[in-house]
């Protein structure tokens, strides 16, 4: 096609200037960017950490290997056998941050795509429909962001009891206004488009332009999103656990809940407020830089 | 293929083969205001009040500055707008009183082509997928891999283009996507908005090309929008000249550029450079003052009027011309001015301010 190649140097400025490469050109910066891969190094230790917490622990969550150890007023701090130290009851503090992580990730992913989904219904919804719908949908989240986030997670934590579950829903529930409102808004700009206006013409049904056009268009700000919403579900749900709002089994170790428990040897043994609340810290931390980084890519306002 | 639905308005004589007609469209678009209790407050005219006939097989252009509303009404035709008055007739069909799923089948026959080929193709769609869509949406049967190949090798793309994305594609090759797309169905009208405006100048001219060889092999019709007097001048039949919401004239190709008898169009007219140095230096020019007044608040009378080199003291003012044939020229040549006559006579000279004379004695080394 000797035409197309003509086109294709007069007009090679253009190319690079679409719209489309902005992914791949996302993707690029941000495979240089050296505070994504931080925060992409974090998160694939912490999921690492969680996957083989077996191998990595040296004593299993519910072990006391140092029960003779303890005394109300001595409570061994890092040692080469204990490198965390121990807990109040003897525990290895080290195993149970580790064996932490499952729990913290899980809470944080589950809320999140909860969250998300319930975002993404109401979205879709709002932005599809537009019009009675939209201005329906939109006021329900108006009063939902109304509330504050954590004292509604309080509220519905505590009304469903306590439970890792009720943790993960009150959270998801914060979270699902954040989507929707921002999906509500990416699909609005996106049904204006000329694309939608030209599958309209073409005589595409609603559902296929809706699902195969508008939404598929739209998404891309809400996964960065999601990014951020999994670093405050992990603070979030160690926040509801501190309350003793989460899972009311002590075998089972959350970061959250060794913070609770830690109040009243906080004088006399800090690292047990030192270990799980650098874990807390780090973990959010990584998804945060990771969702930042991530969102700047996507925004050309942030190119430079 | 008479206009059996035409309303009560169409006054003007129907075609005998009218593919289209359009009576009295208007399109409003509402100005709301307050917080929590919406009132109108008015209402931005984008088209107010347009008659327009398209015979099969044509190619009728549509011209005007940016802002009149003419890719409104391309948009209202094909209810992609929804018109607030007036009838659009199509086929015998009257399209505004079909919905959901028999106006759904309608857009079959009629399809469109977008300015900016980029922003009208879903930049995660492959080629394919864009170009059978229509098949899809329509459930045409067949091997839409097949009949997507014969689409791209109509309009002059390898049938590998098939798997990549708009974004591995020129500006010119995107339209070409943009009209296989249009062509997927055989519609029968295409309304083609700024077709070529988007595209460089050297690429502009195989696009039309390709357009026009489309027509002769398809055998469509087009309403192509465009505020370029020298495309429509190539591509065109029918001219129609919008201004501020209406049609100020319409006229077969080769007479409206011949003979503008409308001030607007002899204004837009003279804004075209001929390439002929002493022509060009040696003719007189009409300058337009002022910009485009607010649709929302179109003047009084006839609309071009705050503008109008040629305005009069009487009825300019007050009273809305209606498009009208001149004796002297044929039927099919028709315009909306009362002084018409008068001014391609002679009678009324354009006012001193908007003229551009030509210059008595041409500097050479300028």
């Amino acid at each position: 096609m000797s035409l197309s190649e003509v086109e294709a140097t007069t007009e090679s400025e253009q190319v690079e200037q679409a719209a489309g490469n902005l992914r791949k050109e996302a993707w690029k910066r941000l495979r240089r960017d050296p505070v994504a891969l931080v925060g992409f190094a974090l998160i694939a230790f912490f999921v690492l950490v969680a996957i083989f917490a077996p191998l990595i622990a040296p004593y299993a969550p519910d072990a006391q290997p140092g029960r003779g150890m303890i005394t109300p007023t001595n409570i061994p701090g890092p040692s080469a056998d204990h490198w965390f130290g121990l807990d109040a009851s003897g525990r290895d503090e080290f195993s149970r941050v580790v064996y932490g992580a499952r729990q913290s990730l899980l809470v944080g992913v589950v809320a999140t795509l909860i969250g998300m989904a319930g975002g993404l219904l109401l979205g879709t919804l709002a932005g599809a429909f537009g019009g009675k719908v939209d201005a329906v949908v939109m006021r329900i989240v108006d009063v939902m962001l109304s509330i504050p986030g954590l004292l509604m997670a309080i509220a519905i934590a505590a009304l469903l009891g306590a439970s890792l579950w009720s943790v993960m829903i009150a959270i998801a529930i914060i979270n699902v206004p954040v989507f929707a409102r921002l999906l509500r808004g990416q699909m609005l700009a996106q049904r204006g488009s000329d694309y939608v206006l030209a599958a309209v013409s073409i005589g595409v049904r609603r559902r296929p332009i809706v699902l195969g056009h508008i939404l598929p268009n739209s998404i891309s700000p809400v996964i960065v999103q999601a990014t951020l919403t999994l670093a405050t579900a992990i603070i979030e749900a160690a926040g509801l656990s501190f309350l003793g709002l989460g899972s009311a089994d002590p075998r089972v170790p959350e970061w959250g809940r060794m913070l609770a428990d830690t109040q009243r040897y906080l004088a006399s043994a800090p690292h047990l407020a030192f270990f799980p609340g650098i874990a807390i810290v780090v973990a959010a931390l990584g998804f945060t830089m990771l969702g930042e980084r991530l969102r700047e890519a996507i925004d050309p306002k942030y190119r430079r | 293929m008479n206009d059996q639905t035409s309303a009560a308005s169409a006054e003007k004589r129907a075609s005998s083969d009218g593919l289209l007609s359009v009576r009295g469209l208007e399109v409003h678009f509402p100005i709301r205001s307050g917080i929590i209790i919406e009132r109108q407050v008015g209402a931005v005219k984008a088209v107010d009040g347009v008659d327009l006939d398209i015979p099969r097989g044509a190619t009728v252009g549509l011209v005007g500055e940016s802002g009149c509303g003419k890719s409104t009404l391309g948009r209202a035709i094909l209810r992609l707008v929804e018109p607030t008055a007036g009838t659009v007739t199509f086929d015998g069909t009257d399209l505004g009183a079909l919905a959901g799923e028999e106006l759904r089948r309608m857009r079959r026959q009629l399809q469109m082509v977008f300015q900016d080929p980029m922003a009208s193709l879903d930049p995660r769609q492959n080629v394919q997928s864009v170009i059978s869509e229509p098949l899809r949406a329509h459930g045409v049967g067949g091997d839409h891999r097949a009949r997507v190949r014969e689409l791209l090798d109509l309009v002059g793309l390898p049938a590998s283009a098939a798997n990549r994305y708009p974004h591995e594609f020129s500006g010119g090759q995107r339209q070409r996507i943009g009209i296989a797309r249009a062509i997927a169905l055989e519609p029968q009208l295409i309304v083609a908005d700024e077709p070529v405006s988007a595209l460089d100048v050297s690429i502009q001219a195989q696009v039309v090309n390709l357009l026009e060889e489309l027509q002769d092999r398809l055998g469509l019709t087009y309403l192509v929008i465009a505020h370029d007097l020298a495309v429509v001048r190539h591509i065109a039949d029918i001219v129609a000249v919008m201004y501020l919401g209406g049609l100020v004239e319409q006229a077969p190709s080769d007479d409206l550029y011949a003979t503008p008898l409308h001030p607007y169009t002899k204004a837009l007219m003279s804004a075209v450079p001929i390439p002929d140095p002493a022509v060009e230096d040696a003719r007189q020019r009409i300058l337009l003052q002022g910009d485009l007044p607010s649709p929302a608040d179109p003047p009084p009378g006839c609309r071009f009027h705050t503008r109008c080199p040629f305005r009069q003291p009487t009825r300019c003012a007050d009273e809305r011309p209606a498009l009208r044939t001149v004796a002297g020229h044929p039927a099919t040549h028709r315009v909306a001015c009362h002084w018409a006559e008068d001014i391609e006579a002679g009678r009324i000279q354009p006012a001193a301010e908007a003229v551009i004379e030509p210059d008595p004695a041409p500097d050479p080394a300028t």
